[in-house]
């Protein structure tokens, strides 16, 4: 009796894990429908040279991803980033313009020490200040837009007054494959490990699925909260000097709305906005999924005016299916537990 | 021990009358007052203090509503596409040959529409908090707006209706006039009606007011209504002054209004504060950047005093909370 209990449980258990994993596997048919439509539409999209183009462009949103990623589960959002872009991205540009023998890799560290301070004001508001992440960061957001233009007094840094290394920071290739692919999967790997294997990566999700009870149990949480935007930072500084370097000008409206299409890619990869959940590997599928809807619309011919409507309709879509989904596992879970 | 009254009535207390934070905002108004009367020799003049009101007061329509959704916990993030689309839309419309009063009305419509969506959309979809889903409308309503004009812009209005953005009565412009008229309608709907009461109940705890029979979600859902029909009202005032419409017409907006509402000491967390705080914020925050237009401020540096105030503003009723609970529970202690 037990015994047939146990293996009913089991299935119901196999039931709810299955629509778990049946959002990844669809992600992943998601994928190879919209290519093979396009493909049928417009015969060079899956050329190794579109492919790579459009892993080159996805690089830096998927960058960023991880970080919104991280956020995004202890139930917070960050959308200072694009303006956090642009800052470190201006300042690395203009340090570069000033003193042109400056190594590329002591570039992306001023960058990314820039993102960490710009990161760091936020966590501190979130963590210590206790004001709602979206205002703390709508408001920062404005301050570093406004600081982007201070700096660099309304003008552009354009091709001509960077050095060729720090524009082979973003163009230069690796056996024939972008660097800054290399970069991601770079950060990639790490964040894996981060997220899955150390202490501190649990102790996120912990703050996000329960923040009451993970306080209890011992976690600092205002530390994780602090560290998740300061990472955020660290990596939106980086992507700032990326940006840079691969359109090889800093203009003060950079990535204006960029925190948009990061938030997009989060939600598309199933990472809850209730808090708690999310993964590394839905994160890749959703960037790459917006990647290729980005770069095929041009090639289908879809006017650049439809782009952001689009957009917004996948991200209010995937946000729902995902609300669905999550209350449909949640009530067989219910159904499971004996009473 | 001291005997309780259960009638909501309460003692005036002078002290409490004093401490409250809309004074602090008079003195904060006052303070901006006498830095740039300093600053500049023409500043101090009523004639111009009370036209100046026309430069900002477009977008302190929508304050009046958003303070109703603040003080529910929640917040709106797509007001400003929602500005934009229906203005929009009442351009092409006009453009297109229909009359402007129709044009007018068309446009509140799809202000009002766009608001029950987001209203239905915060209702049905509770888990999704009320920020996360205006946020995702908000790229939508201005991805509307462009594909409709693309980078066009759209005008040429007929000349009575820049009145409504340019007219004066009596000295005093039509824009303030309507915004005293709104404000008069929101304060007494805030505080002498039961849907006031009702909002303030849901901010502390909206779990308890549902089981004390509060239609949660139909107040939510008329809120965020109203929200959009005031966005609306902005996109009549903002177009007319203007003379023309863009897609990416008031980009930002939405920062202002919210940190006008916050520095009006509306709490985020939901339930406090009161409706007179949003309403000298309004004043307090045009006359800032009034003033810093008259000595040549460069916008950009605005944008960063505006979001410095933003965050400042929520740290100090942060803080003061702290100070009260501290406060409190010193007093428990005693007793």
């Amino acid at each position: 009796m037990v015994q047939v209990e146990k293996s009913e449980a089991k299935k119901r258990l196999g039931n709810g894990a299955n629509i778990v994993k049946f959002r990844e596997l669809g992600m992943l048919a998601i994928i190879i429908i919209v290519s093979v439509l396009i493909q049928m539409r417009n015969p060079n999209f899956l050329t190794f040279e579109n492919i790579h183009d459009m892993l080159t462009n996805t690089a830096i949103l998927s960058i960023l991803a991880v970080g919104m990623m991280l956020v995004i589960i202890t139930r917070g959002i960050d959308l200072s980033i694009g303006s956090t872009l642009a800052l470190s991205g201006m300042l690395s540009a203009l340090a570069v313009a000033a003193n042109q023998n400056l190594h590329p890799l002591a570039a992306m560290l001023i960058g990314t020490i820039v993102g960490i301070g710009c990161g760091a004001i936020v966590g501190l508001l979130v963590s210590k200040g206790r004001v709602l992440p979206i205002i703390a960061s709508l408001g920062m957001m404005n301050v570093y837009r406004g600081l982007t233009y201070m700096a660099s007094g309304g003008a552009w840094v354009s091709a001509h007054q960077m050095p060729e290394s720090f524009k082979r920071i973003a163009t230069g290739r690796i056996l024939g494959i972008n660097t800054l692919i290399f970069i991601a999967i770079i950060i990639y790997i790490i964040a894996f490990y981060f997220v899955n294997y150390t202490r501190t990566g649990r102790q996120i999700y912990a703050v996000g699925s329960n923040p009451e009870s993970a306080k209890v149990s011992g976690i600092n949480t205002s530390r994780v909260l602090f560290l998740v935007y300061s990472i955020m930072g660290a990596l939106a500084g980086l992507a700032g000097v990326l940006w840079v370097s691969k359109f090889a000008s800093a203009q003060g409206d950079t990535a204006t709305g960029y925190e948009m299409s990061v938030i997009a890619a989060c939600v598309l990869g199933g990472v809850s906005m209730a808090g708690g959940s999310g993964k590394i590997s839905g994160v890749i599928m959703g960037s790459i999924l917006l990647g290729i809807i980005n770069n095929a619309l041009p090639l289908i011919k879809v006017s650049p005016f439809w782009q952001q409507c689009i957009q917004g309709l996948i991200i209010l879509l995937s946000m729902l299916a995902n609300t669905l989904i999550k209350r449909r596992v949640d009530k067989q879970n219910l159904l499971r537990r004996k009473i | 021990m001291e005997e309780r009254n259960i009638i909501g009535h309460k003692e005036f207390s002078l002290k409490k009358f004093f401490f409250q934070w809309e004074w602090m905002l008079v003195l904060i108004l006052l303070v901006i007052h006498i830095i740039n009367a300093n600053l500049s020799p023409y500043y101090l003049n009523l004639k111009q203090l009370v036209s100046a009101t026309a430069t900002f007061m477009d977008k302190s329509f929508v304050v009046l509503p958003m303070t109703f959704a603040i003080l529910l916990g929640d917040n709106d993030i797509s007001i400003a596409s929602n500005i934009a689309l229906s203005s929009v839309i009442m351009a092409v419309t006009y453009n297109l040959g229909v009359p402007m009063q129709a044009a007018v009305i068309i446009c509140l419509v799809v202000s009002t529409l766009c608001g029950l969506f987001n209203g239905f959309l915060i209702t049905r979809f509770k888990e999704l908090s009320a920020v996360i889903i205006t946020l995702a409308t908000s790229i939508i309503y201005r991805g509307i707006a462009y594909i409709i004009l693309e980078d066009q812009a759209a005008g040429g209005f007929p000349s009575w209706y820049s009145f409504l953005g340019w007219g004066e009565l009596g000295g005093i412009p039509f824009m303030l006039i309507a915004f005293a008229v709104f404000a008069v309608f929101f304060a007494l709907l805030l505080h002498k009606t039961t849907f006031g009461r009702r909002v303030y109940a849901i901010g502390n705890n909206a779990t308890a007011s549902r089981f004390s029979g509060v239609q949660v979600d139909k107040i939510k859902i008329i809120i965020f209504t109203m929200v959009g029909f005031m966005c609306g009202i902005t996109a009549l005032f903002l177009t007319s002054r203007m003379g023309s419409t863009r897609p990416n017409v008031a980009l930002g907006y939405e920062l202002d209004i919210i940190a006008t509402v916050v520095l009006g000491g509306i709490s985020t967390a939901g339930g406090k504060g009161r409706i007179g705080g949003p309403i000298l914020a309004i004043f307090v925050i045009g006359y800032l950047r009034y003033g810093l237009g008259l000595i040549n401020v460069p916008s950009q540096v605005l944008l960063i005093v505006i979001g410095l105030l933003l965050v400042a503003a929520v740290l100090t009723s942060n803080i003061r909370m702290d100070v009260k609970k501290v406060g409190s529970s010193t007093s428990d202690v005693k007793q």
